[in-house]
Formats: C-alpha cells, structure tokens, sequence
C-alpha cells in the first residue's frame, strides 16, 4: 500500500505563500492576545485557589454563584466540565484568584470558603452523621470498628479495614466519587449489615471535593519565569546540536521554525482562552521537539542530497529532499495527529489543554519544516550569492557506517 | 541459522525476560494472576495526580535561624567581656548577621580580639564607621551559609519525624526547587490535609525555666514598673496562656522568668500523652528526660523548693507549678487537652522543635476518585491509539508492519520496566510521555521502512535494500532521538513535578525506541531474510 507514487512539487516556488500565511497566522495571534488581554493561565501560573467539586446532579450554576457571593468570593469563575465522556456536567471548576493575603493568613482561606459556601445550598446534611461522599476509608474503617456491625469482638482484626477500603475504592472508582444513595454500597460486595449500619452514621452529601489546588502568589510568579527559561535553554540546545551535526544556518532556521510554532500555538491558546499550566508546557516543549524532528528529517535528506547531486540548483535539491520524505511525513504526522486527537477527545478534563497544544502543534510543526525552516536554508544560501550552487563547503560526511557520523568538517 | 542473529536473538529475549521480569516478577515470584496483578500493582508507582493524596510546599525562613544565632552570639561575648573584665556600653545585634559592641576603652582593644578570635572564629571584627570605641562584628558569608543549610536539614528531618508519626502510607518529605528554601511534603491517600498540616507548624519548643515572682502580672507595664522599671539581669517577660497558674484570675497574664532555660525540649528522652486522673476528660502529657538532663535537673530542683518554675512551650508560659520536692526526671504538662491534642503535642516534642517558622507556599489535593478517572482515560486513550496505529501499519506496510508491531509493544514493555528500575513514578502527564514514546516509535519505523521502499525502487535486492535503509534511516533516527533526549535533559533540569516526569518516560521511551525499532527490528529482517532465497522479494 502507497499513499504517494515518487511525488514532484515544487515546495520552494511556493515560498512566499508559505511565509504570508505564517505571517497572517501570526497577526492573528497577536490580535488575540490584544482581544482577549494576553493569555489565560492556569492557577499552578496565576496562583489562588482551583476546587474542582462533583455534584450528584446537574447543579445550577446561578445558586452557586449567588452561594459564592455571599461569602464575598464574587471574583471567582464557576466553569462546568464536560466533554464526550461526561456529556452531562455534573462536575464544576470554581477558580478563585488570588485573595490579598499577607504572611499571616492561611494559604487555604480561599478553600475553607468556598466549601462553606456550598454547605449553604447542597450541605443539606444531617445533624450527628457524617458526609459519607466526604469520608476517607480511615474514617469509615473507625466507624465500623466502633459499631462492629458484624458482631465480630475481638475477632475482627483487619477485617473493617479492608471494608473501609473497599467502601471507598467503590465509591471512588465505580461512582466516581459520589453515592446517592446508600443502599446502592450493597452492589459494592461488602456484607449486608455492613450496609444497614451506615444508616446511622452516614447521611450522603450532594456534593464531593474531587480536587484543590492552592498556590502562593510568589509560586506561580516563580513558574512563568521558569518556563520561559526552561523553553528557551532546551531551544539553545537543540541549536547547538544542529549547529555541530549540520551548519549554523540549518541550526537557526529550526529553531525559528520551532519558536514560530510555539508562537501561533499561544495565539490559538489565548484566542481560545485555554488556560496555560505547568502541562501545557510540557506539551509545548513536546511540540518542539516534534516540530524539530520532522525539520530534522528533511534537512538530514538535504545534507545528502546535496552529496549526491553536485550539479542540481539547491532549491531543487531542497524540493527533492521534501519530496523523498514526504510520505513519511505525512505517515507520521497523520499516526501521531491520530494518537493525539484521541487524547484530547478522551483523555478527560485533566489532559484537556496538553492534549490540545499537541493537535495544534503537530499540523504547525509539519507544517513549518518545509514551510519555513527549509526556504529559509534556501533564502540564506540564495542571499549569500553562492546563488545555485551551495554548501558543497559544508562537506557532510558520507554515511559510512551508522554511529560513527562524526562533525562535519566546517 | 546465521550463528550471529541467534546471539542477537538471544539478547534480545534477555532483555524482555528481564522486563517482564521487573514488571511483575518482584517482589514475590508470581505463581498466580493474582500475585502478578499485585506485583505490577506494587511495582508500578503512581504519582498524586493519579492515585490520589496531597502536596504541601513550604518554606523555611532560614533567616529567623540566622537572626537566632545572631543573638546567641550576642549574648556569649557579653557574658565573656563581663568574665573578662572588659567594660563595655552595650553589646546587641544590629542586623540579622551584624552584632554591634559600644564602649570598649581603647586599651582593651586587643582583649576584645583575643576573645573574638579565640570563641568567634567565623565572626570579622570591624570597627564601627563614624564611631569612636565602636565595633562591628560581622557573621562570615559562608557561615551564613552553613546556618542555612543546616537550617534547612534539620527542618526537613524535623518535618519528617513528624509527618512519620502520623502513621500514613509512604509520605514524602523532600527539598523542592532550587535554593528557595523550600520543601516537598507529598501524602498519598490524604484527603485532608488539615491534621498534617498541624502537625508540621506546631512549634514544639519546649523549656522549663524559674519564675521570678509568685504572682502573674496582668499586663507587661504592670510586670516592669513592679520591678521599678528595671527587670533583674538575665530574666524576660512572657506571655502566659490562660489558667496557666492553677487559682490565680484567668484572663491576660505575664510573668517574669529566666532568661535561660534550665532544660530545654533537646533533653527529653519521651513525651506521652495520659489520661489525666485529677480532671477526668482531659489529657495531660508526661515527659521523661535524658540522664543527663536530670543530673541537671535534681540539683536544681533541690535549690529551688519552694519557688515557682514555668513550662514555657513556644515562648509562652504554659503552666507554673511550686516545685515541692527534688525531681530527677520526670515532668508533666496539664491543660484542657483533649486525646488527640494531647496526642499531637507529645509527637511534636518527640519530635524536636522547628529550628525555624514556615511559610505554606502551594497546597494540592487531588481526590481518589479524580486520580481512578484520570488513569482510566489515560490509559483508556493510549490503548485505543496504539491499537489504531498498529492496525495501521500492518495494513500499510504489510509483513513488514508487523516487525513494527513488535517494536512497538517491546518498546512499550521496555518502557514499563525502565520506569520500575529507575523508581519513577507515573505521573498524568508521565502518561502522556508514553503516549509520545508510542508516536516517535512510529516515525522511526515509518523512516525505515520508507528507506527501505525507496532503495527497493531504485532496483536493489532485498537484502542489500534492507541493509541501506537501516544505515541510512538510522541517521536521522539519531539526530531526531539526539535533538528530542537534549530537550528531555533541559525539562529534567530545570523542570518541577509533573513536568520531570514527562521528561523521565519520555527518556526512557526514546532510548527504548533505539533499542527496539533499529536493533529487535532489524534483526527480525535478518531472520526472515536468512530464511528466503538470495533473490526473493519482500513484504513491505
């Protein structure tokens, strides 16, 4: 099977459309940051307060904005979650920003609220028992052990720890998190009068705290520079690299390739308002990674192209280069998309973004190999008035053997 | 057979015996699925995001020791100009690291240096700019540094010994970031930090020190100007907490007592909370100290019979009891505790006090439930991936294709077991590692194969193709893997939590991919080609 038969375009002649897409891709990444005042970060960048709260019914959104105001956290956003595996949104993202705090105020204030806030609407408990959405399996094995429902005295050993587990490990991964009812822990496996003691204890909340994340103001300041730090030190050595294995110009057009793709995929993040976190990051530097690869891979058909075929103009040798490896690319870019694009419609609310960047980011990064790092090499060469002929001076070593390719001699 | 291929062959079963091995082989050997699953289970660390638990940042202000030990210093010179004869104004600390003497008659001058560089060797001596008779004593920069270090261990240790007695599953105290002073405390399986979080700032130091007058004042004016204005040498007010004296008035209460502490929280031996009989509800907790301490302690007592001694816990007068009688080593402290308060001071003067305070910086809590989603979709998302892409290249590539489906797998097994070797924990975004280890195996594989077409189009033989375009691909395999490990290494470097262990799988994902699309690979196209005649043609 073969998608393409010995393809023939010609990549260079079309340069300069390349460019000017590039070019209104970019402006349109600017012009979002304006429109939408920059980017959106995530609270791990912005620090303050994130509570991620699973509801046992689809909650009304209003009633917990006027819960929230109530408790003067009137700044907070209140985000449903949902996507193709949980269409119906029982789970909601309460972002509260950074509270003016000094030294002396807990970090977890802006925490204590919230669920405060939420006890007013869907607390409905009952007095003397306990949330049993909100307990941990310590707190149902104490429970258990003081009531031993089993009538098991001294006999009980581990047993009511490993009920306990089991309770919460059921809760948790079967009904994610939430149990309406507690008679519906009889499917659980646990015995009977197990169960029916509960009823004494335990009263089920309609609401369960499935994740908190709080950061300090001068964290999340921290990060952001550390990020750009750590993108732009893994760029200096991918420069490197390619400077030593090919020649600086091939060294720098990649990495402008590369800061070109990180720079639209932020256009689209901030057109779209996805938050930027630590993650996204790390898809961002995947991003580069993938996006140099594949620029990797036509300028290593180049270097030995351009061995072979001595006499042939350079733009021709470049469009051949990207013709040779075109059904790889479009193989590995289409393989990899694939794999991705999975991710972001199934990976769930955690890998939402990160997944994201990487679907944006594999076209961008194809994209750029032969859009822009390639006629750059070309312009470079052209301007430098070697005209046609070029870069026979960079000498790339002929393959010999794998593994012993050694730094061409510049 | 090519005796050669079979030694790679060989090799090559090595290497996935001890995979799986590592996999589920340890720490019992399997002899049912359900110690397999329970091996792989144990063997496969989780990281928080995925299991479930807390994190807490914090920060030690390593400057409070340093200001400590300022005073300290502060305090020993006086008390050796005083033995020495030496007068002098006034000795005090000027700045965290500065400590400022006044008053010091010319002629005493190198008395004054003979005692800093015989006690204070890491201290420069200065005199004071625009001042006559005036010094500086100035704390080294590198014994700054040392303070802080040692700052920062002893709070780790401290942390850790507390956070141990809590009694969760594999708790983590570590230093975090780099030169920030901070600290990692990761709980797995908490929910609620609360308790822990109490645990980790309580105070916990612990003094007994002689009270100076019988009855507590009702404000620090009332203690000074009883004293007409002037507190006797060596002696402090302090805050005492209410009913800290049994039968005086409650409500604020300060007491006048000694500067130095007779035994400090260093000298216990135990600390253990009881049920106290004279006031049934409550709690109280006794305390053991150390023979050496009470060798100390018996003396004093003896002396002392008859006068007030307060406990004095965090700079606050706790309880003041009349000593009665000589006591060689035991104490107790009383308070309107209940069990688990009890139980929870006891550990923390266990413990040890912080050498310094902190400051909480991040705090996160990931629930079991999100950590159970969040591993079923990553998981659930990677097989139906990979099954797409290996479905894929057996259709496109034909026989070929399934070499790559062996790569594929082997290099994902390879990359499980890497991760149990190295002690890694799978993190989400680890997760998401694998899922791009998956993608590069794919493009090595895809160049290979390409090559291989290519060499075959030009008209070369099988053999001859196969070997070109392994030695041609491998190349650029080697570049691409090169450029991806150094970003790797840079996001292992300078990264944090979840992004280390993205760059973790993905390293150990990459260096498999190596292993497995060019070498296992390779030597697969050997074996069938060994098998075929010189001139046969090949499936890819």
């Amino acid at each position: 099977m073969e998608f393409f038969h010995q393809p023939n375009y010609d990549w260079m002649g079309k340069a300069k459309y390349f460019v000017s897409l590039s070019l209104f891709l970019l402006l349109v990444g600017v012009a979002a940051g304006f429109w939408r005042h920059g980017l959106t970060y995530d609270v791990d960048f912005k620090g303050g307060t994130l509570v991620d709260v699973r509801f046992a019914q689809a909650p009304d959104i209003d009633v917990i904005r006027k819960d929230l105001q109530s408790q003067g956290l009137g700044r907070s956003e209140i985000v449903p979650i949902h996507d193709i595996s949980h269409p119906n949104a029982n789970e909601v993202e309460i972002d509260l920003p950074e509270q003016s705090q000094d030294e002396q105020t807990a970090l977890d204030q802006g925490k204590t609220r919230i669920v405060t806030a939420l006890q007013q609407s869907f607390g409905a408990g009952e007095s003397n028992k306990q949330d049993f959405n909100a307990a941990s399996a310590g707190d149902l094995t104490d429970y258990l052990v003081r009531r031993d429902p089993l009538s098991l005295g001294a006999a009980a050993g581990n047993r009511y720890t490993g009920i306990g587990t089991q309770l919460a490990a059921y809760r948790d991964k079967n009904r994610d998190g939430i149990v309406t009812n507690l008679d519906d822990l009889k499917n659980s496996g646990v015995p009977a009068q197990v169960v029916a003691s509960l009823h004494d204890g335990f009263y089920t909340g309609s609401f369960a705290i499935r994740n908190v994340q709080i950061v300090g103001p001068k964290v999340g300041a921290d990060l952001r520079r550390q990020a750009v730090f750590v993108t732009l030190y893994a760029l200096a050595g991918m420069l490197v690299y390619i400077a030593i294995r090919f020649e600086w110009i091939y060294g720098a057009a990649a990495v402008i390739a590369v800061f070109h793709d990180v720079l639209i995929t932020l256009g689209l993040f901030a057109l779209l308002k996805f938050p930027i976190s630590l993650t996204v990051i790390a898809a961002l530097l995947t991003l580069v990674g993938y996006s140099m690869n594949d620029t990797i891979v036509i300028f290593d058909r180049v270097r030995e192209n351009n061995r072979l075929m001595r006499r042939e103009p350079f733009p021709a040798i470049v469009n051949r280069s990207i013709n040779q490896t075109l059904s790889r690319t479009i193989l590995t870019s289409g393989l990899t998309f694939l794999t991705v694009l999975v991710l972001f419609l199934m990976g769930g609310p955690a890998l939402r973004s990160f997944s994201f960047a990487l679907v944006i980011g594999i076209v961008v990064g194809t994209y750029s190999s032969f859009g822009i790092a390639a006629p750059m090499v070309v312009a470079w060469n052209h301007w430098r008035g070697t005209g046609n002929r070029v870069a026979t001076r960079t000498g790339p070593q002929p393959v010999t053997k794998p593994g012993t390719a050694k730094r061409s001699p510049a | 057979m090519n005796p050669n291929i079979k030694w790679k062959a060989l090799f090559i079963l090595g290497v996935i015996v001890l995979c799986v091995y590592g996999l589920i082989g340890l720490p019992d050997f399997p002899t049912s699925i359900s110690t397999i699953k329970q091996n792989f289970g144990q063997r496969i660390k989780l990281g928080l995001d995925l299991q479930g638990g807390t994190h807490l940042i914090l920060q030690v202000q390593v400057n409070e020791a340093v200001r400590q030990e300022t005073d300290q210093i502060a305090d020993q010179l006086a008390k050796l100009l005083h033995d020495k004869n030496v007068p002098f104004t006034e000795v005090t600390r000027n700045a965290d690291t500065q400590i400022k003497i006044t008053g010091v008659a010319s002629e005493q001058i190198s008395t004054l240096r003979s005692i800093v560089s015989d006690s204070f060797g890491t201290w420069d001596l200065v005199p004071a700019p625009g001042e006559a008779n005036g010094y500086l004593l100035n704390m080294r920069p590198t014994t700054i540094a040392d303070v802080q270090e040692r700052t920062m261990s002893q709070s780790e240790d401290t942390i850790r010994r507390r956070i141990d007695q809590l009694g969760l599953t594999e708790p983590l105290v570590a230093p975090y970031g780099r030169g920030e002073n901070e600290i990692i405390v990761e709980l797995p399986g908490e929910g609620d930090p609360v308790r822990a979080k109490s645990v980790i700032q309580a105070g916990g130091q612990l003094e007994i020190r002689l009270v100076q007058d019988q009855t507590p004042y009702p404000s620090e004016a009332a203690a000074m100007s009883a004293h007409n204005g002037v507190l006797p040498p060596n002696t402090e007010i302090l805050p005492g907490s209410p009913n800290a004296t049994p039968g005086a008035p409650s409500g604020q209460s300060y007491y006048v007592v000694d500067r130095v502490p007779i035994v400090t929280g260093r000298d216990l031996r135990s600390a253990d909370a009881t049920r106290d009989a004279q006031r049934p509800p409550y709690y109280r907790v006794s305390f053991n100290l150390s023979t050496d301490a009470g060798r100390r302690f018996g003396p004093f007592t003896e002396q002392n019979i008859n006068r007030p001694m307060a406990i004095v816990l965090d700079h606050k007068v706790f309880s003041v009891a009349t000593i009665q009688s000589r006591i060689d080593d035991s104490g107790e402290i009383t308070g309107t505790f209940s069990s688990e308060e009890a139980n929870d001071l006891a550990l923390v003067l266990r413990a040890g006090a912080l050498p310094a305070s902190i400051h909480y910086l991040e705090e996160n809590t990931v629930g079991p439930s999100l950590g159970a989603d969040s591993i079923r979709h990553g998981v659930e998302a990677s097989i139906l991936s990979l099954i797409v892409v290996l479905i894929f290249m057996v259709v496109y590539y034909r026989q070929a294709g399934v070499n790559a489906v062996i790569a594929l797998l082997l290099n994902l097994v390879i990359l499980l077991a890497g991760l149990t070797y190295f002690g890694a924990t799978l993190t989400l975004p680890g997760i998401a590692g694998v899922i791009l280890t998956i993608g590069m195996g794919v493009d090595s594989n895809v160049l290979i194969f390409e090559r291989i077409r290519e060499e075959l189009r030009a008209g070369k033989a099988a053999v001859t193709a196969v070997d070109l375009g392994f030695k041609r691909a491998f190349v650029t395999i080697i570049d691409t893997h090169v450029t991806t490990i150094v970003s790797a290494f840079f996001l292992f470097l300078f990264g944090t939590g979840p992004v280390k262990g993205f760059a973790v799988s993905l390293t150990i994902g990459l260096l498999a991919n190596l292993f497995t699309s060019v070498y296992v690979s390779r030597v697969i196209f050997d074996w069938h080609l060994a098998k075929l005649p010189r001139q046969a043609e090949i499936s890819i």
